[in-house]
């Protein structure tokens, strides 16, 4: 019973991460209609910022938590640079061009970023300074580390934070009128450009926090680390109901439960015939089965009649 | 340049054209073999090979507007047959001639796997969904040799019989009335006709009954429905059609490359295809074959260049030339969608579309 | 009309064409850039080695690690001053990147043939060595790989396909047998991160273990990309074994230890060479500690002149990655057969590579029929303070070789 307890922990631990990353992508949708390919390597950016950062300090004697703000603080406002700049160079022009357009653009900026930081931090692998207390809790017998209840914590109170905004700000007020017609609200008077610059602004800051969490926890940062994290973002939001900002929660947190209970179950379930090496086909396919039942994920809307 | 009134005007200009470029191809691997070397000869090989792909890709997402991110699987699956039924890994020995069709056959029931969930779903949810199921056939390929040995897992096939016909292998020169001819010279010509054969099955396509209902269903599926055109089979047909030529691709590369992998139909290399016909002009073949060659080529252009034209400029490298090389290539892709927004060679109907919904 | 489609064919093709035909006049420049900076003052050949690895994607460092490796290697023969045949001979590396993509290895390789390179050194993965292996054979250039572990490499009957490191076979055998015999492990559970590299060894592994009498209780798997294994430790963990093992490399390994320290577990963690190295024990932290690896060839302190290498290497390119000495031995090996032959023909000295018998700063090497290097010695390490620390190397003469220093053959 420990070890299902242990799965379920690992697998919301895990899904908590991906939650964060997919709540930047969600946002973005969920205004703009766009998948920002390049989100995974924000994230990166925001990982390999405040690792350096970081790294400069840990020999100070600040507390590690100071350390941790100091890098976050870093991250910051790299990240919503980046963003802003991505924005403003791949996607803007293109906002009126066929759909495919911007995705084209968004994978071109994805591999600019890599390279550059392949550049700037070189192709090795980062350790990340063990500043961050690893106190250890038991519950039911498994256990979880004082920094991984930070990351669930910290997932539930954006989501939480980006409802707030959304549904109870001027702000939001102004991303949902663009969401629903760009060029009826700027008739109504909100600043689309505006408007967009900011979600994405915002999104990046979402995704420094993201990169933060992520090396914290796996003491690792790559240049490369951002595809997959993206990828695995990407089809937790679309699970959810992309451009749904709880569903981009829910479909995290599933995702990370479906692969760490189908990689310590599906062994047992197949009688052995599959092992922990289709942990991802086992993903996929609960994936199209729940998008062949419901078509625009758990919590979407439904799309509209329209290509 | 090329008078294109004239040429449409004019039928004896447009035979002469046609006859020009025949030449042209028929004599290119040995103007490039000798200009360039074998390096480029073997690149426009895989160019070939790439543009089959990308014109495959493009009946699923040209003409019928459904976005696949997962059309490398089917190159895979053709890649794997040819391997398995060609290679002393179960001892069998097919002949080119069988192994190709039944490729493009075996795909193309794998398109109709793969399209008969997906009816409902569009855009995005599509895109992520294809996604999946490329990502699974490349698993299932990667660890389907055990608890039975069907693909060899991450080792790989090795030592598949290179492509023949009878007793004339091209993977050695071949001797014509004295003449020997070169591998690289002999795929290139088998390729090249292989890809003809898929630009005129796709040209007749998209005139015919079928291509007219891709068109429609792309641009309103509820109004093709409507229209009495049978959404579901045309979807699966376009799905089968694609998969078959990437089958077909599939089996060239694993007899040219004498050895296949899972390593080589990762989820980038379907990023890579999609890139090649959204930036050459979605839905226009001509487009599909220049965004083909051109994301082919391109790379390989900056990695003969990323060093040297630095070290003319400079007199020295100045930045680490691999890192130069993917930073252009990323470069390009941002440039060309910004100053072509419906790719370098959009189709007609698409430049009014666009021009439509942009004024 | 049909004919102007076919016309606008006509120009799509030929821009296609177009465009291959600039890629060679950008080449052209490139041929001249580079021969200014070899003034042919006095009498001197040159001889170009081709390496190759991934220089970009997820596994650049290994990639550069290996290059550096062979820039050393080629700098320190230049400084040195061979006369091969009568010419003073400078070597010049030519570095091609392949992204790890069996594809581009081959045109790489095409490259590098057409570039008439002397030899080849690479490249770094199997899947990409494979293909390339028989373009190589087929022009007839030597083609040495510090790294490709895969047992069918040198089994295609290629004469030109060397290693000079033993493949998964050696390696994930006497991993086997330390693990029942030096550790005694009754029971153990192995994971692999489902590369080529990773799923041979973790087999060659299993079948080791399973031969000294001792229980497979898990098998488990994951991928080079990944970083949490939380839920296939935790499957581990229910079952208690002695020894978690694990075929894949350091940025895995890492994050694994740490995780399964963190989890509980109460295993050891045994890797191979693709975790043995001061990353893994970077990643993992404190929890590093007390684990072991192993490499093969033996420990470069005990190797005359495998210091010195060490040394020079860290203060030129930093800490050695992984597979760098063994792509310096590759470059030395074929200059050694190239001195040997008294000739720089691939068809001259390629016979000689078959008969070498150099001390290297990995190992002895001589080469079996194959092209495998015969007896390949495996040293295992453990990590003690914060520092692998050399145990004990099974197998291979090398071995005893290695005690005695091999005079001028350095």
């Amino acid at each position: 019973m420990d070890i299902f307890i242990q799965q379920v922990i690992n697998g919301l631990v895990l899904g908590s991460i991906y939650a964060l990353v997919a709540l930047g992508y969600t946002m973005v949708y969920g205004i703009m209609g766009l998948i920002n390919f390049a989100h995974g390597e924000v994230v990166m950016i925001g990982a390999m910022v405040a690792l350096t950062v970081i790294s400069m300090l840990s020999d100070s004697g600040l507390p590690g938590i100071v350390i941790a703000l100091i890098g976050l603080g870093a991250a910051l406002p790299v990240c919503m640079g980046t963003g802003f700049a991505i924005e403003r160079i791949a996607y803007r022009p293109l906002r009126r061009a066929p759909k495919l357009a911007p995705l084209i653009t968004a994978i071109g900026v994805s591999i600019v970023l890599q390279n550059l930081a392949m550049l700037i931090w070189g192709r090795n692998y980062h350790a990340f300074p063990p500043i961050l207390p690893t106190s250890e809790h038991e519950i039911f017998g498994a256990t979880i580390t004082g920094l991984q209840i930070a990351i669930i914590v910290i997932a539930a109170l954006m989501m939480a934070g980006l409802i707030l905004l959304v549904q109870r700000t001027k702000l939001g007020r102004a991303m949902r009128a663009t969401a629903e017609n760009p060029p009826i609200a700027q008739l109504m008077g909100v600043d689309i450009n505006r408007v967009i610059s900011l979600t994405f602004v915002i999104g990046s800051a979402l995704a420094a926090v993201a990169g933060l969490m992520v090396s914290a926890n796996y003491s690792i940062a790559h240049y490369y680390m951002g595809f997959i994290l993206g990828l695995k973002a990407f089809t937790a939001a679309v699970l959810g109901g992309i451009g749904n900002i709880a569903g981009a929660m829910l479909g995290g947190i599933l995702l990370g439960l479906i692969e760490s209970l189908g990689a310590g179950y599906i062994g047992d379930l197949t009688g052995g015939f599959l092992g922990s090496h289709y942990q991802d086909v086992f993903a996929f396919f609960v994936l199209i089965c729940v998008l062949v039942f419901r078509p625009s994920g758990l919590v979407g809307e439904k799309v509209a009649e329209r290509a | 340049m090329i008078d294109f009134a004239a040429l449409k005007r004019d039928r004896r200009a447009a035979l002469a054209a046609t006859a020009g470029l025949g030449v042209l191809l028929a004599l290119a691997p040995f103007l490039i073999g000798a200009a360039a070397g074998a390096t480029w000869l073997r690149i426009l090989d895989f160019a070939l090979l790439y543009i089959m792909l990308a014109l495959g890709l493009n009946i699923v997402v040209g003409f019928a507007g459904l976005l696949d991110m997962g059309y490398i699987a089917f190159y895979g699956v053709g890649a794997y047959l040819y391997a398995l039924l060609a290679s002393p890994h179960f001892g069998l020995h097919w002949p080119v001639w069988a192994i190709l069709p039944t490729g493009a056959l075996v795909a193309g029931l794998f398109g109709v796997l793969l399209g008969a969930p997906t009816l409902r779903l569009r855009g995005d949810y599509l895109a992520i969904v294809t996604l999946g199921f490329g990502e699974i056939i490349r698993i299932f390929l990667n660890n389907l040799n055990a608890p039975i040995n069907i693909t060899n897992g991450p080792q790989g096939i090795s030592g598949i019989d290179p492509i023949h016909f009878g007793s004339v292998s091209l993977a050695k020169p071949i001797d014509i009335f004295g003449f020997s001819l070169p591998s690289l010279h002999a795929y290139y010509y088998l390729f090249l006709l292989l890809a003809l054969g898929i630009v005129f099955v796709t040209i007749r396509l998209e005139n015919s009954r079928i291509g007219r209902a891709w068109v429609a269903i792309r641009e309103d599926e509820i109004a093709a429905k409507a229209c009495g055109i049978n959404t579901r089979n045309i979807k699966l047909l376009a799905f089968a059609m694609g998969a078959s030529f990437g089958g077909v691709a599939g089996g060239l590369f694993a007899g040219f490359q004498a050895f296949v992998s899972p390593e080589s139909f990762s989820l980038m290399e379907s990023v890579m295809v999609l890139c090649m016909v959204v930036l050459g002009g979605m839905g226009n073949i001509f487009g599909v074959i220049l965004g083909g060659a051109l994301l082919t080529i391109l790379p390989e252009v900056f990695r003969h260049s990323a060093g040297p034209v630095q070290q003319a400029i400079f007199g020295k490298v100045l930045l680490d030339p691999e890192a130069l090389r993917m930073l252009l290539f990323g470069l390009a892709l941002i440039v060309v969608m910004l100053y072509r927004p419906a790719g370098l060679w959009p189709s007609t109907r698409r430049r009014q579309e666009f021009k439509g919904s942009a004024a | 009309m049909p004919f102007s489609r076919v016309t606008r064919m006509s120009l799509a093709v030929a821009a296609a064409l177009a465009l291959a035909a600039c890629g060679d006049k950008k080449e052209e420049p490139a041929a001249q850039a580079a021969a200014p900076a070899t003034p042919a003052a006095q009498p001197e050949v040159t001889v170009k080695l081709g390496h190759i690895a991934p220089l970009t994607g997820p596994q650049a460092h290994l990639g550069k690690d290996n290059e550096n490796g062979a820039r050393l290697a080629v700098d320190e023969l230049n400084a040195k001053g061979l006369e091969i045949g009568g010419a003073k001979v400078k070597f010049e590396l030519l570095a091609e990147d392949d992204q790890a993509d069996p594809k581009q290895g081959t045109i790489v390789a095409q490259k590098l043939v057409d570039a008439k390179v002397n030899g080849v050194i690479g490249h770094l993965n199997s899947g990409t060595t494979l293909p390339a292996s028989k373009i190589y054979a087929d022009a007839g250039i030597p083609q040495i790989s510090g790294s490709a572990t895969n047992p069918k490499y040198t089994q295609q009957g290629f004469a030109t396909a060397f290693r000079v490191m033993a493949n998964d076979v050696q390696q994930g055998h006497a991993l086997g047998e330390f693990a029942a015999q030096a550790i005694k492990a009754k029971t153990v559970a192995i994971i692999d991160d489902r590369t080529a590299y990773g799923q041979g060894l973790a087999d060659e592994f299993e079948k080791a273990v399973l031969a000294n009498g001792g229980k497979v209780l898990a098998r488990e798997f994951t991928n080079d990309k990944a970083t949490d294994f939380a839920a296939i430790l935790t499957k581990i963990k229910s079952k208690k074994p002695e020894v978690v093992f694990y075929g894949g490399m350091d940025s895995q390994g890492g994050p694994m230890v740490k995780q399964l320290k963190s989890l509980g577990l109460k295993s050891v963690f045994l890797t191979g060479d693709g975790g043995c190295t001061p990353e893994l024990i970077k990643l993992a932290g404190a929890a590093a500690e007390g684990q072991y690896c192993s490499l093969p060839g033996v420990p470069l302190e005990k190797m005359a002149g495998g210091k010195e290498f060490g040394d020079k290497f860290t203060a030129k390119y930093g800490q050695i990655q992984l597979y760098a000495p063994y792509v310096y031995d590759s470059v030395m090996v074929m200059a050694d057969a190239m001195k040997r032959a008294n000739s720089v023909e691939p068809a001259k000295y390629l016979p000689e590579i078959g008969k070498t018998e150099y001390q290297g700063v990995t190992s002895k090497i001589v080469f079996d029929g194959n092209g495998d290097l015969k007896n390949g010695a495996i040293s295992l390490y453990q990590v003690k303070d914060g520092k692998w620390e050399y145990l004990q190397t099974i197998g291979g003469d090398a071995a005893a070789d290695a005690a005695a220093p091999a005079g001028d053959k350095k």
